[in-house]
Parts: C-alpha cells; sequence; structure tokens
C-alpha cells in the first residue's frame, strides 16, 4: 500500500544544476506571485499614476484612508495579540492547553471547535461518530463551556471563537458562562467567527439556507450592539477562501464583499451603520509570497475605509478603520520535512506584521499531520515574540510605506477589488453570486491552476517537489476515540439531572422566536441557561429554517 | 470521489477529481457528508471501479470499517478504495487490513494517484451484447 514513505521514494535524486538564464539574462520568462500576478524586475515612481497624491492615496497611519494602519502609534502603542488557535479532545484537556499557552505568553485565546459542534451535533449523535474532539473540542452544553474555561477569567481576556452556524448558541454559552464568572457583559470583549457567507463559498460548514442564517447573524450582530458592545460578533473571514485556492486579490474582495452584504443586512434590520459597524472585524490569510500579502492588507484598510464612507454614509472613524486578525497560511505548509514549515511560518507571520495586523495566530510545523503538540504550539508562540521583541520590525509604523513595489501592489490590488466588487453587485450581491456559484467558480478554477503549476514544476514547494529528502518521523498528537465516550458520559448526566420541563419550554420559545421577527438571542440564553445542548437547539433551528444541501462545482 | 463525513474542506477532493478527468477517468463526485452507505449506493448506481475518499478529519477510524462492511455486504468487494488526505501514522496498517489500497497524504502527485488507479482497478468483465 502506498503510504506516506512510498511516495517519496521516486524522486531521491539530487537537484539538477542550476538552467541556464533566458534572454535578458534571468532565470525565467516570467516571474509571478504565487497568485500569478506578473512581477517586474524594478519599481520606481514611474510606476505609480502621473499626479499621485501620496497624502491623500496613502496618508499616515491612524487618519483616512488607513493605508498605513488605523492607529497612529502601530505597535509602538500596543504589540498585536498573540492569539492561537486551539482546541482538541474534551473541554477539560483544552483548558490545560489554554491555561499553558497563557502562561508561555499569549495574549488572547481562540476556540477551535470540533466538526460535531461545528454542524450543531452533540458528541453523541450518530453523525458524529469519529470526530468528536478530532479537530477541535468538543462542547455539548454550558458546563462544557464552563470547564473549558475554567480557572480564566472572562473579564481579563478576549476570547476568539471560530464558529459559525451554531455560533449565536455558542456565544449564548459564552456568555452564560462569563455571566456565572461574574463577568460583566458590557465589559468582555471577544470575537465571534459567525461569517456564514464564507461556508458557502469555501468552508461549506453550513447548516441551514442562507436567509435564515443571514437572519441569525443580524441577530447577534443586533444583540452585540445593544447588549454586549465591547464584542466583535462577526470575523469577516477570507483565510478559509484562500485556503480553498483563491488568488490573492479573490480572497480580499469576497471578504470584503461579504463585509459589505453583512453591512447591508444589517442596515435593513433598521441599525443605523455606526451604531454596528466599528464591531465588524475582519480575518485575513498570511500566506507565503511576502510582498503580495502586504499589498493585500494595506489595500483591505483603504477600501474599507472607502465602502464605509462613501457607500454607507459612515460617520464615526471607528466604523470604516478595517480592523483584523491573521492566521499564516495552513495550506501551504507539508508533511515532507515538516521543520522547514517554523520557517514558513516565521516569514508569514512577519508579513502579517508589516500589514499591521491587530492579532496573530501562527501554525505549528505539524500543521499537515495532526493538531499542534505543545511543544509544536509553543515554537509557534515563539515566533511571534521573536518579531515583536527582536527584530525592530516593530518599532516603527508601516516601515515599507513608501516602497514603490508595496505601494504599486496596494493600488493594483484596490482596482482590482472595485472590479469584483462591480460584478458580484451586478449579480444582485453576495448573496446571489452565491447563488450564481460565482465565488466558488472563481476557488475551484484558481485552485486547479495552482495545482498545474506545482505538478509543471513552475511553482516550487521545497521538500516535495524540489529538494526532496527523507527525514526522521515527527511524533505528533494523536486524538483516540475515548473523546466521543467521556463527553457521551457528561451527556447522559446532565439530561438525567436538568429540568425536562424546562428544555421543552425554551425549546419551544425558540422554535416561536426563530418562526417570528424578533432576535433569537433572548431565546438561545433561556435554553442555554436550562441546559439544553447544542444538539437540541441546532435540531429545534433546523426543523424551522432547514438544511442546506449545495450545488457542488469541481 | 466520496467525501465522507461532517468535514466540508473539499480543494483536495475538487482539484483531484478534476485532475483524474484530465487524466481520462470518468469521475463522478458526490458532494459533501455523505454517509458510507450513501456513497456506496452511488458507487453501485455508478458501477465505479474506485472509490476515493477524501478525509482530512481524523475519521477515518469510524467511516472505513462501515464502507467496507457495506462493500462486502452488496457484493462490491472488487471495487479499488483508496483515501486522499491526512491519515496518522499508527492508523495506516489498520485501514490496509481493511481493505483500503492506497493512501494519498499531503504532497501527493496527481500523475502517481492516477497510475495507481489504472494499474490497480480490477478488470470487469465485459457486457453481454
Amino acid at each position: 500500500m502506498a503510504s506516506s514513505t512510498d511516495t517519496r521514494a521516486p524522486k531521491a535524486l539530487p537537484s539538477q544544476a542550476a538552467p541556464l538564464p533566458a534572454p535578458g539574462g534571468e532565470r525565467a520568462a516570467e516571474f509571478t506571485t504565487i497568485s500569478g500576478v506578473p512581477v517586474n524586475r524594478l519599481y520606481t515612481a514611474a510606476d505609480l499614476p502621473p499626479n499621485f497624491d501620496f497624502e491623500r492615496e496613502v496618508g499616515r497611519p491612524g487618519e483616512p484612508p488607513y493605508v498605513r494602519g488605523i492607529h497612529a502609534t502601530g505597535y509602538r502603542g500596543r504589540l498585536w495579540t498573540m492569539r492561537q488557535f486551539s482546541g482538541f479532545a474534551t473541554p477539560e484537556e483544552t483548558n490545560e492547553r489554554y491555561r499553558f499557552l497563557l502562561s508561555q505568553g499569549q495574549t488572547g485565546l481562540s476556540v477551535a471547535f470540533d466538526l460535531p459542534t461545528l454542524m450543531g451535533y452533540d458528541s453523541d449523535d450518530p453523525m458524529s461518530a469519529g470526530e468528536v474532539g478530532k479537530c477541535g473540542v468538543a462542547i455539548d452544553s454550558i458546563e462544557d463551556m464552563e470547564r473549558l474555561f475554567q480557572g480564566i477569567r472572562l473579564d481579563q481576556v478576549t476570547t476568539s471563537m471560530t464558529i459559525n452556524s451554531p455560533a449565536a448558541v455558542i456565544w449564548a454559552m459564552f456568555l452564560v458562562a462569563a455571566e456565572r464568572q461574574g463577568a460583566d457583559w458590557k465589559r468582555i470583549s471577544g470575537t465571534l467567527q459567525n461569517d456564514i457567507l464564507k461556508e458557502y463559498i469555501a468552508q461549506k460548514e453550513y447548516i441551514f439556507p442562507p436567509a435564515p442564517s443571514m437572519r441569525l447573524v443580524v441577530d447577534t450582530i443586533e444583540f452585540g450592539a445593544r447588549e454586549v458592545p465591547r464584542f466583535n460578533p462577526v470575523s469577516i473571514s477570507g483565510y478559509h477562501i484562500r485556503e480553498a485556492g483563491s488568488t490573492a486579490l479573490q480572497e480580499l474582495a469576497f471578504t470584503l464583499r461579504d463585509g459589505m452584504e453583512y453591512v447591508e443586512w444589517t442596515l435593513r434590520r433598521g441599525l443605523p451603520v455606526d451604531e454596528f459597524a466599528p464591531r465588524l472585524s475582519f480575518f485575513f490569510n498570511a500566506h507565503s509570497d511576502f510582498f503580495e500579502e502586504i499589498a493585500k492588507y494595506r489595500a483591505a484598510r483603504k477600501l474599507w475605509h472607502t465602502v464605509m464612507t462613501e457607500r454607507y454614509g459612515a460617520q464615526n472613524p471607528r466604523s470604516t478603520a478595517l480592523r483584523f486578525h491573521t492566521q499564516t497560511a495552513g495550506v501551504s505548509l507539508t508533511a515532507q520535512q515538516p521543520y522547514n514549515n517554523l520557517t514558513r511560518v516565521a516569514l508569514q507571520a512577519l508579513a502579517a506584521v508589516l500589514g499591521g495586523t491587530q492579532s496573530l495566530h501562527t501554525n505549528s510545523l505539524d500543521e499537515a499531520l495532526a493538531l499542534p503538540t505543545a511543544e509544536a504550539a509553543t515554537l509557534a508562540l515563539r515566533t511571534q515574540q521573536i518579531i515583536a521583541h527582536e527584530t525592530g520590525v516593530a518599532n516603527t509604523v508601516d516601515p515599507l510605506g513608501g516602497s514603490y513595489f508595496v505601494e504599486k501592489g496596494t493600488l493594483d490590488m484596490e482596482q482590482g477589488a472595485l472590479d469584483y466588487f462591480r460584478r458580484i453587485d451586478a449579480m444582485g450581491g453576495m448573496v446571489g453570486a452565491i447563488e450564481q456559484g460565482f465565488p466558488q467558480r472563481e476557488i475551484a478554477d484558481a485552485s486547479y491552476r495552482y495545482q498545474q503549476a506545482l505538478e509543471r514544476g513552475e511553482k516550487i514547494m521545497v521538500g516535495v517537489n524540489e529538494f526532496v529528502s527523507d527525514e526522521p518521523r515527527l511524533p505528533t498528537l494523536y486524538i483516540d476515540e475515548s473523546a466521543r465516550e467521556r463527553q457521551a458520559a457528561k451527556l447522559q448526566a446532565l439530561r438525567a439531572r436538568r429540568s425536562r420541563d424546562a428544555v421543552a419550554s425554551t425549546l419551544a420559545a425558540l422554535r416561536g422566536a426563530a418562526q417570528g421577527e424578533h432576535n433569537t438571542m433572548p431565546a438561545l440564553l433561556d435554553c442555554v441557561r436550562a441546559s439544553c445542548t447544542v444538539g437540541e437547539v441546532c435540531n429545534t433551528l433546523r426543523e424551522v429554517f432547514g438544511d442546506y444541501t449545495e450545488t457542488a462545482i469541481t | 470521489m466520496a467525501k465522507p463525513g461532517l468535514d466540508g474542506h473539499d480543494r483536495g477532493a475538487k482539484v483531484v477529481a478534476r485532475g483524474l478527468r484530465d487524466a481520462g477517468m470518468e469521475v463522478i463526485y458526490t458532494g459533501l457528508r455523505q454517509t458510507p452507505e450513501m456513497i456506496v449506493n452511488a458507487a453501485l448506481q455508478e458501477d465505479v471501479d474506485c472509490i476515493g475518499l477524501s478525509i482530512l478529519s481524523g475519521a477515518h477510524n469510524a467511516i472505513v470499517p462501515e464502507l467496507m462492511q457495506q462493500l462486502r455486504q452488496r457484493q462490491m468487494d472488487d471495487v479499488l478504495v483508496v483515501i486522499g488526505g491526512i491519515v496518522p501514522e499508527p492508523d495506516l496498517a489498520p485501514l490496509q487490513q481493511a481493505g483500503i489500497a492506497a493512501v494519498f497524504p499531503p504532497g501527493s502527485r496527481m500523475a502517481e494517484i492516477a497510475d495507481f488507479i489504472r494499474t490497480h482497478v480490477h478488470p470487469r468483465p465485459a457486457l453481454a451484447p
């Protein structure tokens, strides 16, 4: 049977000698970014538009259009949050890892949930067989949420939760856990990913159809604006779009257009833009092509400021200042020669920092093999700490500003995104574009083009299609089936202990709220306090909203 | 090409499906959220020579035995079953024993996958005229 060792065997030859230079004295006929965008030999002032007004088009950090950053003091004022995405097996084991990472100097929490939780199933559901705790932590009830944060003060550390379809109920569990710790909802802070549009586009962890899903998102935005004002109810994401194979420009354009879609739906709910826009946050990928990524982040800030002021009339400066978390590109990391991944992640993290990210997760070197060991997660955190404290890049704001290459790249990204916005608008907005399969097709085509480039050797992956060598196997984290057994036992005990009447009445009230027009968050909170499980809540919502099946585009 | 279980990360499944088509094979993609029963039903209906499972979620130990049993029950033992994705080292031998012919990890080449399938599918008897 072919296994990892067999697939490496055919290419044990040493690397070929450097190819002869193409005419003109260069190594290749064309140089392109990882996204396929051509790159010139040299960039000068002539590459910028005639009469380019630097003060207007780029400006200063902390001032519109925010190209150089949203804070005047940059990282001199405050370093980015070092926020490692983490979660596996049971809440108890994950709690241990969170306390460990905090003790090693991480400055924010980020929860990875398992697939059953992400898809709204309890750990003992037949659909959860084999999946419990494998890709993240299993959370079935309020008690699991409390166990997850045992000994961690939720009013003293910010928590990001990567949850989408069941985001509203998971947030309700988080809020009740915080409440039971004695924390004030007006003071707690964190982020919900809660970006359902990119699920239809890329990650495919949807449960319900688009319209009711968008309704739930707007419910959380509205509830947050009123009751949990320091919380970011959405993290509008490009990370997953990029991981699915999009180009950097598509990542930028689809993400911002998703953001615009959330703004429009929330405006239709009747909230004034400045009441909710300051708490919309973003999440980008940090991929391998260094300067392309930096141009992408700078263009993102410029574009968001422009659309928020010109299209939606935002007046509050905080409504137009784009804040983002970044994760280094998982898809760029290799199973072969995994120590190379430390280098990749360091360079990608550096790009994110030079791009001005507010928060950063660095992947572990064993990313392509398993969930991270504690050692690998620590090394990833150290990467950030070394960048922050040893390289000097945090000593000045937007150090690459003024580079002809970077400014030209920023302008090109901006223009390309505006072009995509026009096309998507013509399709009736992002929901319309998704229904027509547009972003999905763009991503499928881009991912296939990249694969072909790799297969032809036009794009290199060190250790995979070039510079191949044997290496010893790495110890990795192995998650067995016992998480499911432990969670199932807890569920059985919970169901025996709680009030059946309370469960029935709160779920009935939730059904009514979902069928009606009112915000579902109060009903969800009541369900959570009555110890309804994730599966019970989501099944109730499934009954009202229905399921969604996509038309696959290959 | 099947995507069993809850996971929706389908980049690999779609890229390989397209690559195998370019290599001259007829490929049916089942879409997401497939149970072993749904996959075997589709395989039977489409009379496939090979089932490719895209599994990144760690759920292979639950999915594969169930799927292989279904194939046996339907007398489809001659269908080649391969996996693409992430399988931890300790699980490789048990999967082989269960009947998985190959596991293609990250970094596998399209040509290698296509060649393996071509050389390992069981020849089917020609249909009677």
